[in-house]
């Protein structure tokens, strides 16, 4: 297999490397650059635990490659905390029980973040955040929590 | 002031949320090979070649081995025997050798440097299967029969001879299954000795798997250490010892090289355990008052192509359990296990209950309509009151005898009805102004849930010179929360901060004698053992202060992770000062006197406790398309004594959305060859966002189980137990149908079969 070099910017972090043209970006981030909150649920862009975001979008690892990645800014849940200190989704997923298991999680919480960055201005209604998280699957919460944490979080950048 | 019973963040959270959890796929080691496992492609079959020249050619492969590189039957044994069952001649091999007997049994294990690579050369292992037809119908006759089962007391044949009315249904449960969004993965490292062995990837019962793996290696057990590691979801399936669990570690040890494995999700569903597909034949005899006389089941139980590690567990676990809450003078209950060419099937969340009560309370709707009386009066006339409490049944599970120790369900039942009231349910399920093809219906489900089997379950507790209280439990980390109900249990019980707490859960080599978080037992006998522990390191903790001190014990106190003399709260010590204190060349230590601040306990369980609950659900159904929506969902249920109440409700409502799944959506088909449909997560439907309504919680803790020192009743499986049940019998409400739903899951195709369907032969809807 031929490698191709490539090079990205990871949660602000530049990283170059040559990797085969079929590794696909989830593999790259978890097992090239050690990026292991990344989490493979199917492989097949269903349950988007692998979600990342790729210059802003929300995309499937899964289902990217990752000589596509080459030139972008990709964010990993790695990225959303400030130090030690929690994002507010972060914590707002704590305080409503938004995970069990937490194998999702990391999935949920980029695709909410994505969401709420385009949409803070406007009021996020409880069935818009559930057709949001309706997007990817959680087995253990039945969703409840996911859908308080990121409804709360709207409101609270809002005010 | 205690933290029991408080909505504490969960421990767990800080780390699963920043992405620094450790899951099975998450550890490496240096010079580690991966493994790819060679799968039957057919569902019967003689094995008449294995190629794999081929593959063992490909660059960067280290192995290719088959069953020929195995010992000869080398099986995998049931964890879970139940008396006077022999299931030796079902038992799966490590890898099929002549026959195999559902598509996906492995083959092979192709092992090398890369997983891409080892996929490629997996491809290339000539596989010529002689096929023979396949048995996808339990019921074919004849079937084959691994093993039937009877539980029961009195004369059923009797009571239904002077019965006034006797009603009969059938009922067909889907087979569907837990289902983790994680899948397996199992890194093996060696280690230094011959045999030894790290493993990464272990869960739900690593002590079990652990000795297991010793027994089938030949090695003494202590060479292997199960390390404690986070796991993306249990629900029964994950963490039973499955051909994998020999072959990887097996491997590293002979190529002496870390070994890794990480099944995708297409292996996943075609090799972890299925559960659930029965086929109920129920029926009851009530006397003109509707109160029951007697209640017999027949069921087929579909178990696949072998019997796993829970042997027949399940098919026990149903018919023991199928009295449920009810005053039931006499009772049969038989099931024949039968094998089939299918995925083989184990636990899932509630096993034997959700299958159970979902035939016992479908039975009832359909006898509250013949006996013209509505389905609550029917449970009030016929439920075990507080009075009858505990109420010995003669029937043994588990190797246990049932008492049922505590409750009043009348009061629950009448609860939950108010709440549902409150909430307005029937106002919503009568509806106003529906479209015609809707229709609205109202369910509702009793139960009794089992947990906390023992028979034992040990804790240490020990204090570092940090003043950390560190819990080592047997239990494991399966995202139910244990690391924080444990951390409050220990907080209260010595007097410390939670914050001071640390709990390892599920590393055999720091707790050896752990029995495992499975069977609803986690909070209740591993609980149980950490409180007995705490106190006793609390009293440790005092006994030492007073030597310090000089002082009597009965004049200190323990607040706050300090000892304090009441009365004088200036002089104290801390528990990293009692540690010192404790520590080995310390001059306050007596002569042959153990060094250490910490504890060992076991606390034995020799029954189950048994919390119980009612759900009820109301569903729109679309009697044009088939389509079943639940619109509301409430679970009331009596825990005993809640730890964390938060978490409580999460395991309620995560319970709920996986039944909704198993009532509508998920389902393993197989076409007439025995290939599976549903191996990617386009045909297994696991139910999203959108399927699952927002779930009311009633949590109920009147009844305090008399079985353990913190009065709790596992919490983990009553939130699936009765989705069946309920959404079956709103369903069947909502149709308005007078006999049984039939089967479930209800899938659009099948519901437009019913009558009161549009499709259905008798339209037209309810009257």
């Amino acid at each position: 297999m031929s490698m191709h070099k490539i090079s990205l910017r990871v949660n602000s972090r530049e990283h170059e490397l040559a990797v085969e043209a079929r590794r696909t970006l989830a593999d790259m981030l978890r097992h090239d650059l050690g990026y292991t909150g990344t989490h493979l649920g199917c492989e097949h862009g269903i349950c988007g635990a692998c979600t990342v975001l790729m210059d802003g979008q929300p995309v499937r690892a899964c289902l990217v490659f990752g000589v596509q990645a080459d030139g972008t800014e990709v964010r990993t849940v790695e990225g959303l905390a400030d130090g030690e200190q929690l994002s507010d989704l972060q914590q707002a997923f704590s305080d409503h029980h938004a995970l069990q298991c937490g194998f999702c999680t990391p999935g949920f919480l980029l695709l909410a973040e994505a969401y709420l960055a385009e949409t803070s201005a406007d009021a996020l209604t409880e069935a818009q955040a559930r057709e949001l998280v309706a997007s990817n699957l959680c087995r253990c919460t039945g969703y409840q929590g996911i859908i308080e944490a990121i409804v709360a979080t709207a409101r609270a950048r809002r005010k | 002031m205690t933290v029991i019973g408080t909505r504490l963040p969960r421990a767990e959270d800080p780390r699963l949320l920043r992405g620094r959890g450790r899951f099975g796929d998450d550890f490496s080691a240096p010079g580690q090979l991966w493994a790819r496992v060679v799968r039957s492609p057919a569902a019967h079959g003689e094995v008449r070649d294995l190629d794999v020249t081929e593959a063992r050619n490909v660059p960067g492969i280290a192995a290719v081995v088959t069953a020929g590189d195995l010992p000869r039957d080398l099986v995998i044994p049931v964890r879970l025997a139940i008396a006077d069952t022999d299931l030796s001649g079902f038992l799966q091999p490590v890898l099929a050798r002549d026959t195999v007997r559902y598509v996906g049994e492995p083959l092979a294990v192709v092992v090398g440097d890369d997983p891409y690579a080892c996929e490629d050369a997996a491809e290339l292992v000539g596989i010529d299967i002689g096929g023979r037809p396949a048995v996808l119908d339990a019921r074919q006759d004849p079937p084959r029969v691994a093993a039937e089962l009877t539980r029961g007391y009195g004369d059923p044949g009797a009571a239904f001879a002077r019965a006034a009315h006797v009603v009969e249904i059938d009922l067909a449960i889907g087979r569907h299954s837990g289902v983790p969004l994680e899948p397996r993965c199992l890194l093996a490292v060696p280690g230094r000795e011959p045999g030894e062995l790290a493993i990464f990837g272990m869960t739900k019962v690593p002590v079990w798997n652990r000795d297991l793996l010793a027994d089938l290696l030949g090695v003494d057990e202590t060479l292997i250490r199960v390390h404690a590691i986070d796991a993306g979801g249990g629900f029964g399936v994950r963490g039973e010892f499955y051909p994998e669990d020999f072959l990887i570690p097996w491997l590293a040890l002979r190529l002496d090289r870390p070994v890794k494995w990480a099944e995708d999700r297409a292996e996943h569903l075609m090799a972890v355990n299925h559960s659930r597909q029965q086929y109920h034949r129920i029926a009851a005899a009530f006397d003109a008052g509707g109160r029951i006389l007697a209640l017999t089941d027949d069921v087929v139980q579909d178990n696949g192509a072998y019997c796993r590690t829970h042997g027949v567990a399940v098919p026990e676990l149903t018919v023991a359990m199928l009295p449920g809450p009810y005053r039931v003078p006499a009772y049969r209950g038989r099931v024949r296990v039968v094998l089939t060419n299918k995925t083989p099937c184990g636990t899932y969340r509630a096993p034997g209950r959700f299958e159970g009560t979902a035939a016992r309370e479908h039975l009832l709707d359909v006898a509250a309509t013949r006996l013209g009386l509505d389905p609550v009066e029917l449970r009030q006339r016929n439920l075990l009151t507080r009075s009858e409490m505990p109420h010995e049944r003669p029937i043994s599970t588990l190797g246990t005898e049932m008492i049922l120790d505590t409750g009043d369900y009348p009061a629950l039942l009448a609860a939950a009805v108010a709440e549902a009231g409150r909430l307005g349910y029937r106002a919503l399920s009568a509806g106003t102004a529906l479209p015609t093809r809707k229709r609205r219906g109202f369910g509702l489900a009793m139960f009794v849930e089992k947990s906390g089997l023992g028979p034992q379950e040990t804790a240490d507790v020990t204090v570092s010179r940090s003043g950390t209280v560190h819990v080592y439990s047997g239990g494991t980390s399966l995202g139910q929360g244990i690391e924080t109900v444990l951390t409050q249990i220990a907080a209260d019980a010595i007097g410390a901060d939670p914050g001071a707490i640390r709990v390892t859960a599920g590393d055999t080599a720091a707790q050896p004698f752990g029995a495992g978080s499975w069977a609803s037992r986690s909070t209740v006998v591993g609980g149980s053992a950490v409180h007995q522990a705490a106190l006793a390191v609390r009293r440790r903790a005092i006994e030492l202060a007073a030597r310090v001190l000089e002082a009597a014990e009965e004049d200190l106190d323990l607040a706050g992770g300090s000892v304090s003399v009441r009365g004088d709260p200036a002089v104290r010590l801390t528990l990293a000062d009692l540690a010192k204190v404790a520590a080995p060349a310390s001059r306050y230590l007596k002569e042959g006197e153990a060094a250490g601040l910490s504890a060992r306990r076991r606390f034995e369980a020799s029954h189950m406790t048994y919390p119980y609950g009612v759900h009820a659900a109301v569903v729109e159904v679309d009697s044009g398309t088939g389509r079943v929506r639940v619109l509301r969902y409430l679970v009331a249920y009596e825990v005993g004594c809640a730890i964390n109440p938060m978490l409580v409700e999460g395991q309620l409502r995560g319970g709920v959305a996986q039944g909704i799944g198993g009532a509508l959506l998920e389902e393993f088909r197989y076409d007439e060859d025995g290939q599976p449909q549903a191996i990617t997560f386009i045909e297994y439907r696991l139910p999203t966002a959108a399927e699952i309504p927002p779930v009311d919680v009633l949590l109920c803790q009147e009844s305090p189980s008399p079985g353990n020192p913190l009065g709790v009743m596992g919490a983990g499986e009553g939130g699936i137990s009765a989705a069946g049940a309920a959404v079956a019998n709103a369903v069947r409400d909502a149709l308005g149908l007078p006999g049984s739903v039939g089967q479930l899951p209800l899938t659009p195709a099948r519901v437009c079969a019913l009558p009161g369907a549009i499709a259905g032969p008798g339209t037209g809807g309810r009257p």
